[in-house]
């Protein structure tokens, strides 16, 4: 392919949007992780038969496409007619109901109602700018994303903005970093771009550790580029030449999918040396993680693309200074890159008229646990805790009654019924004791206890405590035997005081995020769940069944 | 060219496309696993050799990260999810259960070599927790008396109805 110009973008997208628009439906199943898992390759297949059974190729084009997030009810399948405002969703596909699809919907007009998703709740009050093209675009053509519009806003920096122009969209927008801590991102820009040390580097952070949490793993497999053109406006604004992007081994499909669309870019000159025939170069190379939990936080994450163990270190210098290979770098989280684009498009003023005044935007939260529709759900920052699980996440199954919602990861809070009707923002998840984390909401209902759950999330950051600081790695172990104790039957009233303290000590003597939010599990569910620690020591009872039991009695 | 010689030279393939740098070490870890099925300790040495890095550097690096496995596995590998959503949706008591009826303990295989059971923290498959992969299949939404019948087909050599 000879190499592309500016204006070449434009012209794919008008040519790609006439080859669409020949097809009045196009058939979009659900190729992500989730719905694989339950057989959506069959139904692709399945869908590619029936239509020839048919003889309606030439209306219908079948296409893979990215997650919906109604994952419970995959495999999941979206037929999108033209002439239609809303696309019919079809839940629980199987290869056996595709001909009954295809015979009623495209055959006859006449959609096959009992298989369609009906919960228009889901759906009602999410607002995707992340996600604005799952369900939409095959994530392994990089035309899809050209038509929806994508790969315009690099060229429309690159022929009209200047580096400094476009920082000043991005503070305009108020864009906070999706990572999990909330630092202002368009400040951290201009801190990179004022150093003049050189090269400079971007580091994608897909390094999703976070138990419960996969909103990150699903950008990827469903809008790759979508990351790509964030890291390119990124690195135009700051002035980087190489890029990286740290993705989780556990996810391979997201992985895979990364590695097409950036042979994709790379073919198509929007990577390497003299991109779009302009001065400006920027390269981009995947690097995997091996399962440390640590490698997510920002220190640690270049010590691992480094080929070290991911261990953080303490800041000063920032990785703004001082970062891969000592040289200036600017890391930021795949969903917060993904957010770039719409914003150099329709501009920093419009963007921060979305979400809360502190708050901008929207953020994508893994809804999962005790709740009715699991999934993936994208809502404007400031959307209330109670909204999210009751609402889009239809509340709790099987008549149990509602406990606790885990916001934020292992390291985020418990919080009770009386906090539901938080804003979802960083400020006030902090104010409370949890954090915003990479988002995870985990619900939980009466069957869970509140101090194995608190075991659990401290078994786990003791796992995962790299070793450097001394109140993370031996407070935690602490921590750890003192729930141990109080499951065998052998805790004390003071153990409370004693799980109190430790975790202050931990939260304020440790480097990094996880140490100090590790405690956090432990000190919420001290805060609002106190009564069930009593009732664990004094009564020795656990009201939700699970402690006090011995191996022995749990087995086949 | 036996089995072993066509593994060493794609490896070394591997090093020398990525320079020989000491920041490539995470990659060929990764890709010596994928080759071999785990890092024996002859193999760090061999690569602490080629990259030029102090065998205490390799193994290091390599036994932090919890994705590298030093152990040749079984026959049949068992990996539960233990993420948060996993774990709400009792993968503990289906952990225990395999434990219990193939005596042995996560992170270990049996001893006649047939089974490998480990643990991973989230796959990132919450809304169809819990989930057990067993050679590489995930089986969402599982219970234990299911992966219980699952197992114990794949150890008798036939293959299980449905999964």
């Amino acid at each position: 392919m000879p190499n592309l110009k500016l204006a070449d973008i434009q012209k794919i997208a008008e040519q790609e949007v006439d080859f669409q628009r020949a097809y009045q439906h196009r058939i979009n199943v659900c190729c992500s992780s989730a719905c694989v898992h339950l057989g959506a390759l069959k139904v692709l297949k399945a869908f590619e038969d029936a239509i020839k059974e048919f003889k309606v190729e030439r209306q219908c084009k079948v296409a893979r496409t990215g997650c919906v997030g109604t994952c419970s009810v995959g495999p999941v399948v979206i037929i999108d007619t033209i002439g239609r405002a809303r696309p019919h969703l079809y839940q629980n596909v199987t290869p056996e109901k595709v001909r009954k699809i295809v015979q009623d919907q495209i055959v006859l007009g006449l959609p096959a109602e009992e298989m369609l998703y009906k919960n228009e709740a889901f759906f009602k009050k999410q607002h995707r700018l992340v996600l604005r093209n799952v369900g939409k675009i095959d994530p392994s053509r990089i035309q899809d994303y050209i038509a929806m519009g994508g790969y315009s806003a690099i060229v429309k920096c690159l022929a009209t903005m200047t580096p400094q122009g476009v920082i000043y969209e991005v503070i305009n927008s108020g864009l906070r970093g999706r990572g999990g801590a909330g630092f202002p991102t368009g400040q951290k820009w201009s801190m990179v771009a004022r150093t003049h040390d050189s090269p400079k580097y971007i580091v994608a952070n897909l390094d999703e550790g976070d138990p419960g949490v996969f909103a990150n793993r699903t950008l990827a497999e469903a809008d790759p580029h979508a990351i790509l053109e964030g890291m390119l406006i990124a690195a135009y604004a700051v002035g980087a030449e190489k890029g990286y992007i740290y993705a989780r081994a556990e996810y391979p499909l997201a992985i895979e999918t990364l590695q097409r669309a950036l042979a994709q870019a790379r073919a198509m000159s929007l990577t390497g040396g003299n991109i779009l025939e302009t001065p400006f170069k920027f390269d981009i190379e995947l690097r995997f993680g091996a399962g440390a939990f640590v490698a997510g936080e920002e220190t640690a994450i270049l010590a691992s693309v480094e080929g070290r163990r991911a261990m953080p270190r303490p800041r000063p210098p920032y990785p703004a200074n001082s970062g891969l290979w000592g040289k200036p770098t600017l890391i930021q989280n795949v969903e917060t890159l993904a957010n770039i684009p719409i914003i150099v498009q329709n501009g920093g003023a419009w963007f921060s008229k979305i979400g809360t005044p502190k708050c901008t935007g929207t953020k994508c939260f893994s809804i999962t646990g005790k709740i009715n529709n699991p999934g993936l759900i994208e809502v404007p920052m400031g959307t209330t805790l109670r909204e999210v699980v009751f609402e889009i996440g239809g509340g709790v199954p099987d008549g149990k009654a509602f406990k606790a919602v885990l916001v934020g990861g292992p390291s985020g809070g418990c919080l009770p019924e009386n906090l539901l009707d938080l804003p979802i923002d960083y400020d006030s998840l902090t104010k409370v004791g949890a954090i915003m984390g990479s988002g995870g909401i985990v619900v939980l209902d009466d069957k869970s206890c509140m101090v194995d759950t608190a075991k659990f999330f401290t078994d786990f950051c003791v796992d995962e405590s790299c070793g450097r600081c001394t109140p993370c790695r031996a407070g935690l172990v602490k921590a750890k035997e003192i729930y141990e104790r109080i499951i065998e039957g052998d805790g004390k009233m003071e153990d409370m005081t004693t799980l109190e303290k430790a975790g202050a000590y931990i939260r304020e003597a440790s480097l990094c995020g996880l140490g100090q939010t590790a405690p956090n599990p432990v000190l919420t569910t001290l805060r609002y769940f106190r009564d069930e620690y009593v009732e664990h020591i004094e009564g020795k009872v656990c009201r939700a069944g699970k402690c006090f039991k011995k191996e022995k009695e749990v087995q086949a | 060219m036996s089995k072993d010689d066509d593994r060493r030279t794609l490896l070394e393939k591997v090093m020398k496309e990525h320079d020989y740098q000491e920041g490539a070490l995470l990659e060929i870890l990764h890709k010596a696993q994928e080759l071999y099925g785990y890092l024996s300790k002859d193999l760090l040495m061999e690569l602490s050799g080629s990259l030029n890095l102090p065998p205490s550097h390799v193994f290091g690096v390599a036994t932090f990260y919890s994705y590298f496995k030093f152990k040749p596995l079984g026959e049949h590998l068992v990996t539960s999810c233990l993420g948060t959503a996993c774990y709400v949706r009792g993968v503990e008591e289906i952990i225990l259960a395999i434990e219990h009826e193939f005596k042995f303990k996560r992170g270990e295989s049996t001893a006649d070599g047939k089974l490998s059971l480990f643990v991973t923290r989230c796959i990132g498959a919450c809304a169809m927790a819990p989930n057990i992969i067993i050679d590489g299949e995930v089986i969402g939404k599982s219970t234990k008396e299911g992966i219980l019948e699952h197992i114990r087909h794949l150890i008798g050599g036939a293959k299980p109805e449905t999964s």
